[in-house]
């Protein structure tokens, strides 16, 4: 159910921000407090691969940044 | 026979998905092939996965809204009931449909699927067992429980042949079952007593004047849950692909994987929100789409992946769950515009004029409304003509 979430070293943020040319702002967020995010130690700001198994292509890639949960 | 090494660098090497890849070693593990035929079947498969790839600018929410849209006007005619998967009661069909779009907090059928360790899945007896750490199993099934109205006593006799096939002690109940009936049912003007020889448990109303209170003691002594997990009311074991797995009425998955014996990774619930909460984001997101794609498959209908993927990546964008609607998706859109067009339209324009917001008109409706050219295939383009002047 859940799939591998990794950090990302700010090499690799860079490198992905320049193929795709847009700011870690446009990323899709997941909150400080998620779960996956927990196990991983991700703090806000990181960003996180996502590999997930997918229906269409057997493996895929995602990206997520970590944000902190607004408070209500 | 594998692949031979060096096409299989090729292969490897191409840009292709993971899923082509392996189907194009698997095709040609089998056969013989020279060099030339092999540089041209791969040329084939990049080119033919290159023209089945969506284009640029193509409006893909709105495919997706339509190849979901229409299969769902069949099924509203269909079904409106319910339909039973293992003696158990689900929402099915459109209903269902809707509570996932609409990221309700709680579906009106929680179920689980509890998958097995290896241990315990080809084990009947096993299983059984792990069922009945799960099910949530009140008083009065271990024992007697009498209501003495001249003493003023509930008296429980537990019966210590059920105890042991039920693998709890008596004496945990007895110590469970006062505590639970304080903390989770909110009853507390009670005394007990503990006969640890007789396996008895007496309880005894603080105010002896009324009856009432003795009955309402009663009810809670019989009702409080001694054994398994008090969100989950009933369990379910049967034999599937050759494995025991179990189904609940009722979800609780955090209490779940807490339990001797359930497989983590496999076991899941059909309430997405509680999936985000135990699981994370992308849980939910997988959770998502598989309840979205089982419940249209049920009804025999079947609408491509992707566009219930895309559906459950726009719901899960922010982090945590949106419903498809005003409340969600459509409602935090930036533009006033956009959001005017959708539901309520006089109070997003007055709350905007309100807060003096701007419209960056970047969008596809707020475009349309005030009659630009939208940016999606060929309006998304813009091309400057630099003419060459022959001087």
């Amino acid at each position: 159910m859940v799939p591998d979430h990794k950090i990302m070293s700010e090499e690799e943020v860079s490198a992905l921000l320049t193929t795709y040319n847009i700011t870690t702002e446009q990323l899709p967020k997941v909150f400080h407090d998620d779960p996956a995010v927990k196990v991983i130690g991700a703090e806000a700001d990181d960003v996180i691969r996502i590999i997930r198994v997918s229906h269409t292509a057997g493996r895929a890639e995602s990206f997520r940044l970590v944000v902190k949960r607004p408070k209500k | 026979m594998t692949l031979s090494e060096k096409y299989d660098k090729k292969v490897e090497a191409a840009d292709l998905p993971v899923k082509t890849k392996d189907q194009i070693r698997k095709f040609l593990a089998e056969k013989e092939i020279t060099e030339t035929q092999f540089r041209q079947i791969l040329e084939r498969v990049i080119k033919e996965y290159k023209s089945t790839r969506i284009e640029p600018c193509e409006a893909v929410g709105v495919i997706a809204a339509q190849s979901i849209g229409e299969p769902g006007t069949q099924m509203t005619m269909r079904t409106f009931h319910y339909a039973g998967v293992a003696e158990i009661n689900v929402t099915l069909g459109l209903p269902r449909l809707i509570e996932i779009m609409d990221a309700r907090k709680e579906p009106s059928t929680p179920t689980m699927t509890v998958f097995l360790e290896e241990d315990y899945r080809n084990d009947r007896d096993k299983a059984r067992e792990v069922s009945w750490q799960i099910e949530a199993a009140p008083l009065h099934e271990f024992g007697d429980i009498t209501t003495d109205m001249e003493n003023m006593h509930v008296v429980v006799h537990l019966n210590t042949k059920v105890c042991e096939k039920r693998k709890i002690s008596p004496d945990e109940i007895m110590e469970v079952a006062p505590k639970k009936i304080r903390d989770r049912r909110h009853y507390r003007d009670f005394e007990h007593e503990v006969d640890e020889k007789n396996s008895t448990l007496i309880f005894s109303p603080k105010d002896k004047e009324s009856y009432q209170n003795l009955f309402q003691l009663a009810e809670h002594v019989r009702k409080v849950v001694v054994q398994g997990i008090d969100d989950i009311l009933r369990v379910v074991v049967r034999k599937e692909g050759g494995e025991y797995i179990l189904y609940t009425e009722g979800s609780n998955l955090k209490d779940v994987f807490d339990v001797a014996g359930v497989d983590t990774t496999r076991t899941r619930t059909n309430n997405i929100s509680e999936c985000a909460n135990v699981l994370g984001i992308e849980a939910a997101r997988n959770a998502i789409i598989f309840e979205a794609v089982s419940t249209l498959n049920e009804q025999g209908i079947l609408v491509d992946v992707r566009h219930l993927m895309l559906v459950a990546d726009m719901m899960c964008m922010e982090g945590e769950v949106k419903q498809i609607g005003r409340h969600g998706i459509a409602g935090e859109k930036e533009s006033v515009l956009s959001r005017a067009a959708f539901e309520v339209t006089v109070n997003h324009l007055l709350d905007a004029a309100v807060a003096n917001e701007v419209d960056e008109l970047s969008g596809v409706t707020e475009n349309v409304i005030v009659g630009q050219p939208i940016q999606l295939g060929t309006g998304d383009v813009k091309l400057i003509a630099v003419r060459q002047h022959d001087n």
